[in-house]
């Protein structure tokens, strides 16, 4: 007799073995010779500079509803494509209609320079400025 | 199939077109383009909405009948009757918003296309609603007016004022979401279907699981009576009201308002029913109605009682918009034909009454936030005196003056709530009216009986003007001919 | 013999995630924070649709939750524009900080 709980609790026991073995087993075999540029934080290769609790530019946020916008069209998608042989051409024919409407949030941001990284005039906040609350 | 199609027009039009005005706005930026065609696009869709009501009952029967492989609408979309009624008053309000609109957010802050597309959007959201023959529909209409409603009051969003308002209401709309979802989804649990329609019947055979059906009754409770402004829920609504660019909060008010009213009128009459098999669920159905009532006589008092001491006068019809929405939860108690009946005519009056007092405010307004408070308008007949008729006429209306449209209104909600043994309800109602005359009239006696202290107030009407005098005719139409709308709404719900 | 959970835990689940998210929303003052609850209390609902959904044996209850997945996403968009826009004015996201209506 197993309940769905026998089997989540079984699924813990064996992952935590496997892992628990890889970990041991590598420990065993392994090297030990540790050295600065070893003991780096490694970020793509080059040199980490500067504290990474940095404020990201807010272009970036226009760059991420863009994603997700796509991201939730994918939850959408998924369902669609699951039981799409079913349902022929007017499930297709939604689709892109649905396709189109999302598409047009990009034609939108496209067009009003959204998708533009160097922007015309960017202001440029100045530190005294906002030091004084000003801007 | 051509058929559904006849019936879905309105909805269609509104949709293609508010996803049209987003794609113009990127490809032309042209402004009066995307004005005039959100004009253009409301009317085809008042029109098309009008010939969805004057259809035949036969034609809506046949699609009732209709199997659902047939149909893609899949009997989740209701049509004819309240529903067209309802399209044809939401395209009205946003013609008379846009209107009203173009000249304000243009000399109060910098006109965006981006305002015309929200009010489309925020309307097909409406029309869904009042749509809505299932609970997933509902939700989606919800949401659909809700999300530009958060963006459209933060649409002046240089002044604090405004982005405050829009945070507000985005961070208490959101959390109103989540109970009113939770609420559907316990509903669904206790009958194990979406569909409106089916849930009452499945409640009125007495099989819905009590316990589910409790919590999503109280759960949809507090998210629609969130979303309506309704006590104890109602904080939200002065605030945003006041914060937001004035033209929008009348279209909050009106349009809004309404839309949330009739998503509780659909819920409501399915669930509150007496005729049930089971005792325990009837009970629940006894119980409901007995807290929506006291809900509407806390709205009404609560709402009446701080209208009273405001100083601002755009504050003061936000408060006054609270009250409102407790004299319209009376009908909701009352289910009843004249319950019904009444909601649809108050909803219809109130409308343009709201709309017409904001607007008001909105062409006397200066930087944001000035130029409303009650002393401003003191003596104004001497400077103004058709702007100020017309305010008189408005604030008749909303206190319940007999021959204006909002006596009526409150004449027939009150005759539902006798009606249905709820005479206590009545009683605080009429209390409750009396108290708001002292403010209504206040404001009248201040504009014609007080020195101008504060020197004389510019007002800009410009295209506002059409606004003011459609609101004003409908008021003194609908108070003069009240059977004009009752005939047509007879049997709606 | 397998045994299967009953749905009343994955409603008790989903209710102490709702109610997580209502304290979360009633008591932290971190607008990001106060957005973060509210998405919490999305997910409870639809932890519970989906579990109607399977014991009715009923798929409407899944599609209702893409679409609550869907609305999710639109909020999200909104809610942060808003907190930015907030931010630009007045250099802060918290919220008993922004007060000239009192909340």
């Amino acid at each position: 007799m197993l309940t769905n709980f026998g089997i989540i609790l079984l699924f813990f026991i064996i992952g935590f073995i496997f892992v628990g073995i890889s970990i041991a087993a590598a420990s065993l075999i392994r090297p030990h010779k540790p050295n600065p540029i070893k003991n780096a934080t490694y970020e793509c290769g080059e040199v980490a500079l500067g504290s990474p609790w940095i404020r990201f530019n807010t272009r970036f946020y226009v760059i991420a509803l863009v994603f997700l916008i796509f991201d939730v069209e994918i939850v959408l998608l998924f369902p669609w494509a699951v039981v799409f042989k079913g349902l022929g051409w007017y499930a297709f024919a939604a689709m892109l209609v649905f396709f189109f409407i999302l598409t047009l949030g990009l034609v939108y941001d496209w067009g009003k320079g959204y998708l533009d990284w160097e922007k015309p005039n960017p202001i440029v906040p100045v530190l005294s400025d906002l030091i004084d609350g000003k801007k | 199939m051509e058929l559904e199609y006849q019936f879905l027009l309105p909805l269609i039009i509104i949709s293609v077109s508010s996803v049209a005005a987003v794609a113009f706005d990127a490809i032309w930026k042209n402004k009066n383009l995307n004005f005039s065609f959100s004009i253009f696009a409301l009317l085809a869709t008042l029109i098309a909405a009008a010939y969805t009501l004057t259809a035949s009952n036969e034609a809506i029967d046949a699609i009732k009948a209709m199997a659902l492989s047939d149909l893609i609408s899949k009997h989740q979309i209701h049509f004819g009757g309240y529903s067209a009624y309802f399209d044809i008053l939401f395209c009205l309000a946003g013609l008379l918003t846009i209107v009203a609109a173009k000249p304000f957010i243009k000399r109060e802050y910098e006109e965006y296309n981006e305002f015309y597309s929200l009010i489309l959007f925020s309307i097909c959201g409406m029309m869904l609603i009042s749509h809505s023959s299932s609970l997933l529909v509902l939700f989606i209409g919800i949401e659909l007016m809700s999300i530009p409603f958060y963006v459209l009051a933060g649409f002046f969003r240089k002044s604090i004022f405004s982005v405050e308002a829009s945070l507000k209401y985005f961070f208490l709309g959101a959390f109103a979401t989540g109970f009113l979802l939770y609420g559907m989804a316990m509903l669904y649990g206790a009958t194990g279907t979406l569909d409106i329609k089916e849930i009452g019947i499945i409640i009125s055979q007495g099989e819905a699981i009590p316990i589910y059906l409790t919590l999503g009754i109280g759960l949809m409770l507090v998210g629609l009576s969130f979303k309506a402004a309704a006590f104890p829920f109602h904080q939200w609504a002065p605030d945003v009201y006041s914060g937001s660019p004035t033209v929008v909060s009348a279209f909050f008010a009106t349009a809004g308002k309404a839309a949330a009213i009739v998503g509780f009128v659909i819920i409501a009459k399915e669930i509150i029913q007496f005729d049930v098999k089971s005792f325990q669920i009837a009970d629940t159905a006894r119980t409901a109605q007995l807290i929506i009532a006291f809900i509407s006589a806390a709205t009404m008092l609560i709402g009446n009682l701080t209208a009273l001491v405001q100083k601002n006068v755009k504050r003061m019809l936000a408060y006054s918009s609270v009250a409102h929405a407790g004299y319209l939860l009376m009908g909701i108690v009352a289910s009843n034909e004249l319950g019904y009946t009444g909601i649809i005519f108050y909803i219809s009056a109130y409308m343009f009454m709201q709309m017409g007092a904001f607007v008001i405010v909105s062409v006397f307004e200066r930087n944001g936030n000035e130029k409303m408070s009650f002393d401003d308008y003191s003596g104004l007949y001497k400077s103004h005196p058709i702007l100020s008729a017309l305010m008189s006429i408005f604030m008749l209306s909303l206190a319940g003056i007999p021959p204006f449209a909002g006596f009526f209104g409150k004449y027939y909600l009150f005759l539902a709530a006798i009606k249905a043994d709820f005479l206590w309800l009545t009683i605080v109602a009429v209390i409750s009216s009396i108290i708001s005359m002292y403010y209504y009239i206040g404001l009248i006696l201040q504009m014609y009986f007080k020195e101008q202290t504060h020197g004389r107030l510019k007002s800009k009407v410009g295209m506002a003007k059409y606004t003011l005098l459609i609101t004003a005719a409908a008021v003194i139409i609908f108070g003069i001919f009240p059977s004009l709308i009752v005939d047509l709404t007879y049997n709606f719900f | 013999m397998l045994e299967t959970i009953q749905m009343e835990y994955y409603l008790i689940l989903s209710a102490v995630l709702f109610t997580i998210g209502t304290i979360g929303v009633l008591t932290r003052r971190n607008a990001i924070i106060i957005f973060m609850s509210l998405e919490l209390m999305l997910n409870a609902v639809n932890l519970s649709l989906v579990a109607f959904s399977s014991y009715y044996g009923d798929s409407a209850g899944q599609i209702f939750v893409f679409f609550i997945m869907a609305l999710a996403a639109a909020e999200a968009a909104v809610g942060l524009a808003i907190i930015l826009s907030l931010f630009r004015l007045k250099k802060t996201v918290y919220v008993d900080e922004v007060n000239i209506f009192k909340w």
